[in-house]
């Protein structure tokens, strides 16, 4: 039993983790239609940033954080612009080859920037040692990031549902030409949408720095569970991305649980059952 | 005579509004029928429902007798059930020869061959110069399709169905998008149609449903309010209650 | 109006329907390609052999993405499937013959093919691709794991093949090892040629275009497809084979994620749907790779990144298909 509530309590975090991380993403792709592949790697530059300014300029925790999401706006506003502009709309071989292209070229930079080793997040004190649940102690950095994700999750949906802004938002997802034709300036729309699911990705990074180590390679690692929670939880949807991510948070702690050794295969074969027992997402349409 | 196509008691709902609401139809072989009714009547659900696209909450489609409702799409044209599609889905980089040799080669069961190029099998040329000469299409026959017009796809596309020996044939608007000029050699093409070919004919286009329908079935609302000859289906009051006076000319057909 | 002969149509229909033209030609070009090679590097024909293998697996590629139409980032499964099944039948089972080898490797590759083709055809889009991601990391991890068989990380050594045909010894220069290459890469092309004229290849053509226009048909675009899917992998399985025989040595690189995506690139850099295209950019691509990489393995990756990005801007078609475009837009214009 404590195990089970030690796998939740370690799913949740890693679960809200991913969900920052991704819910960007599912974001971009419901409105956008752009399979974008680099997702992964904005959120690596997030940590990137952060790892820095924590360590090398000597920031606090807080301004690290916050030089992270901006920055990594920054080098992205102008790759939307020149890059993903082109692909909107076009087929899904280009954009997967664009999108790796980009993912590529920011792995290859961030290695000769910033060299090949595992960069750490210093965490400020209030967010080390760990706090006593009865049954066992929990990193705070894990409560913290569990708290994130979920007031990520309540100010999306707010956002969304509630303001101006998420009506727009809205019309332009569900009919991109009509929205246009009513007055709503689209590509105002998609940029900020953009900006705000790169910052999303790079705060996730941060965050997360602790369970998912900034390297070079981390674009690539961890590419397959950012698609995969997005193709599971359906793109654009807020609920669907909570509960893939939490599904994926806990077959992946499961399996490091239970099998160490096999963990990653096991994980790889759980994504490809749900996949193939879900092949429209978890809110897929039954056939006919 | 069995009925070569029957349909009894179909129905499919979405949410709460019956689409296709209790329909039952039959064909006998060489029966042209018209299926007519205002936007919306759903027709096209029909035919979904008949080609095996979409699954029916209740009701059975049989062709020659044998249920073929738990069949899928693709099953329901290995035994003769053909449809053509009201806007023309074609393989653009492909010729009209390749189109047709495509659909004889399925039929044959030779589409899995790795071997072999169709230009080199007399038989399925034979069978390509025949239907594409039919349709007038024999000059363009290695043409892409991109390069044809319009009006020569529509033709094209009931060669391909034709190509399918198909026992039934459900026609969905053949002259869509058609321009006047070139509606004359769809409507030759349709009288040329095997005479015991059951053939279903979905159209708006008046003028060529009293041309070419022996029988005219009209839906309406999901429901088929009429079922009888040409000349009764402009009196019926029910037919002119729904299209509330909307086709005025077909008046002139009786 | 009389019927016209087979022959008289074959003349009347443009160049390119003609069937056994190109093919000659491609093939021709293929072996004085192989014989100038021969000669410029006779220092380096590993290198040469590993284009051929290379070339081998983007062909494979290139017949599900550019003649059906699936996108997939995971295609060196295939591959890799191919090349370990030769190297443990020879260096477990002391099955030495290649051609034995090549047999297994062929096989493995099929069904490597068939599992990928069974599981990648279940969903359509995002979910697609990210099924062939998930695929190759399982088939890199069981690899990884399974290393009394694989030799996991440290990799696959030992196979040590015998002559070839009783009679040609695999030297320490490579010469059988590339001629052994280039005679399967010529028969795998003039039997992928005749596979892409034939109705099967045409009804895939069809099905990439419109699978729904396919099933109207009557024909089932998943059978195909897997189908597909079994000749493709059986492809890769022969340039995975030609790897182990010819390097005699198997690693976890040829089943990874970076070698999927690298053989994308060789396709899409020289064209997708063509064969043509496919050798063009393995042999553009892998002789840039031995002229950079032999500096530092990021920078390489930032290359490629850079690469593809342009070609998605710039050539769309990749060098090859560029070309042919042109070509045929000339012809027209007479």
């Amino acid at each position: 039993m404590q195990t089970v509530l030690s796998i939740a309590i370690d799913a949740l975090a890693y679960g809200m983790v991913l969900f920052v991380i991704s819910i960007g993403l599912s974001v971009t792709m419901g409105l956008m239609r752009v399979v974008n592949l680099a997702h992964g790697a904005f959120a690596m530059i997030g940590g990137y940033i952060a790892s820095y300014a924590a360590r090398d300029l000597g920031l606090a925790y807080g301004f690290a954080v916050l030089l992270a999401i901006f920055g990594t706006i920054v080098i992205a506003v102008p790759i939307e612009r020149l890059l993903y502009r082109r692909i909107y709309g076009a087929p899904e071989l280009t954009q997967v080859l664009m999108t790796i292209g980009i993912t590529f070229c920011i792995i290859g930079i961030a290695n000769y920037v910033f060299g090949p080793t595992l960069k750490t997040v210093p965490l400020p004190s209030e967010l080390q040692g760990s706090v006593d649940l009865g049954f066992r102690a929990i990193a705070t950095h894990r409560i913290f990031a569990i708290v994130c994700g979920l007031a990520v999750a309540a100010g999306l949906w707010y956002a969304i549902e509630k303001t101006a802004f998420g009506v727009k938002l809205r019309a332009s997802v569900d009919n991109a030409a009509m929205a246009a034709a009513l007055g709503v300036r689209t590509e105002i729309v998609y940029a900020v949408s953009f900006a705000v699911a790169v910052g999303l990705a790079a705060f996730g990074g941060v965050v997360g720095a602790e369970l998912l180590p900034v390297e070079p390679y981390y674009a690539l690692r961890y590419m397959v569970t950012f698609l995969v929670v997005v193709s599971v939880g359906g793109a654009g949807s807020i609920p669907g991305a909570l509960v893939a991510c939490l599904l994926l948070g806990a077959i992946d702690t499961t399996g490091r649980y239970l099998m160490p050794e096999f963990g990653e295969f096991f994980f790889y074969l759980a994504v490809i059952a749900i996949i193939c027992v879900f092949p429209r997402g978890l809110a897929g349409r039954a056939k006919g | 005579m069995q009925p070569i196509f029957e349909v009894r008691n179909l129905k499919r709902a979405f949410g709460g509004l019956a689409v296709t609401n209790d329909v039952s139809l039959s064909m006998a072989p060489g029966d042209r029928v018209a299926l007519i009714g205002p936007n919306g009547a759903g027709k096209t659900t029909f035919v979904n429902l008949v080609t095996g696209n979409l699954r029916p909450d209740s009701g059975e489609v049989r062709i020659a007798g044998e249920p073929v409702t738990g069949v899928d799409a693709i099953g329901r044209v290995r035994r003769g059930l053909v449809r053509s599609f009201q806007v023309t889905r074609l393989f653009a980089d492909m010729t009209p020869a390749e189109h047709v040799a495509l659909a004889v080669l399925q039929r044959s069961g030779r589409a899995g061959r790795l071997f072999g190029n169709f230009l080199g099998m007399s038989d399925v040329m034979a069978e390509v110069q025949e239907l594409l000469g039919k349709l007038g299409l024999k000059e363009l026959m290695h043409r892409k399709v991109s390069e044809i017009a319009y009006g020569q796809q529509r033709l094209l596309e009931i060669a391909v169905a034709l190509a399918l020996k198909p026992r039934v044939l459900l026609l969905d608007e053949p002259a869509a998008g058609v321009p006047q000029s070139d509606t004359g050699r769809i409507e030759q093409a349709l009288a040329d149609l095997p005479a015991d070919l059951a053939v279903l004919m979905i159209e708006h286009d008046m003028d060529l449903v009293f041309r070419f329908a022996k029988r005219v079935v009209v839906l309406a609302a999901g429901a088929i309010i009429f079922d009888g000859s040409p000349s009764e289906v402009t009196k019926d009051p029910r037919v002119r209650e729904a299209y509330l006076g909307s086709y005025a000319n077909a008046s002139h057909a009786a | 109006m009389t019927m016209t002969t087979t022959n008289d149509m074959i003349a009347a229909s443009p160049a390119r329907r003609r069937f056994g033209g190109g093919d000659v030609i491609g093939l021709a070009i293929i072996l004085l390609v192989a014989v100038i090679g021969y000669f410029l590097f006779p220092n380096n024909l590993a290198l040469l052999t590993r284009i051929i293998a290379a070339a081998l697996l983007v062909l494979s590629l290139d017949l599900v993405t550019g003649y059906c139409g699936v996108a997939t980032l995971g295609h060196a499964a295939l591959f890799g499937a191919g090349a370990y099944a030769a190297g443990i039948a020879s260096a477990h089972y002391g099955i030495n013959d290649p051609l034995a080898m090549l047999a297994f490797g062929i096989v493995a590759g099929a069904v490597a093919g068939l599992i990928c083709g069974v599981v990648i055809l279940r969903a359509h889009g995002l979910p697609q691709l990210v099924l062939s991601i998930a695929l190759i990391h399982l088939f890199h991890e069981f690899a990884n794991k399974a290393s009394s068989w694989t030799g996991g990380s440290d990799g696959l050594s030992g196979i040590a093949p015998t002559a070839l045909l009783g009679l040609y010894e695999f030297d320490l220069w490579g010469r059988t090892a590339y001629v052994f290459g280039v005679v399967l890469l010529a028969i795998v092309f003039v039997l992928l040629r005749l596979i892409v004229r034939s109705p099967f290849g045409m009804l895939c053509r069809g099905i990439k275009e419109d699978p729904v226009r396919i099933r109207s048909m009557g024909a089932s675009p998943k059978i195909a497809l897997t189908k597909m899917y079994v000749i493709s992998g059986a492809v890769a399985g022969v340039g995975g084979a030609l790897n182990a025989i010819s390097t005699q040595v198997v690693g976890l690189d040829s089943l990874s994620f970076t070698m999927s995506a690298e053989s994308l690139v060789m396709l899409v850099l020289g064209g997708t749907g063509t064969l043509f295209g496919a050798l063009t950019g393995t042999v553009v691509f892998m002789f840039f790779e031995d002229v950079v990489s032999a500096a530092n393995p990021f920078h390489w990756l930032t290359m490629v990144g850079a690469l593809l990005i342009a070609v998605v801007l710039f050539a769309p078609k990749g060098l090859y298909g560029t070309a042919a475009a042109f070509v045929a837009r000339r012809r027209e214009a007479k």
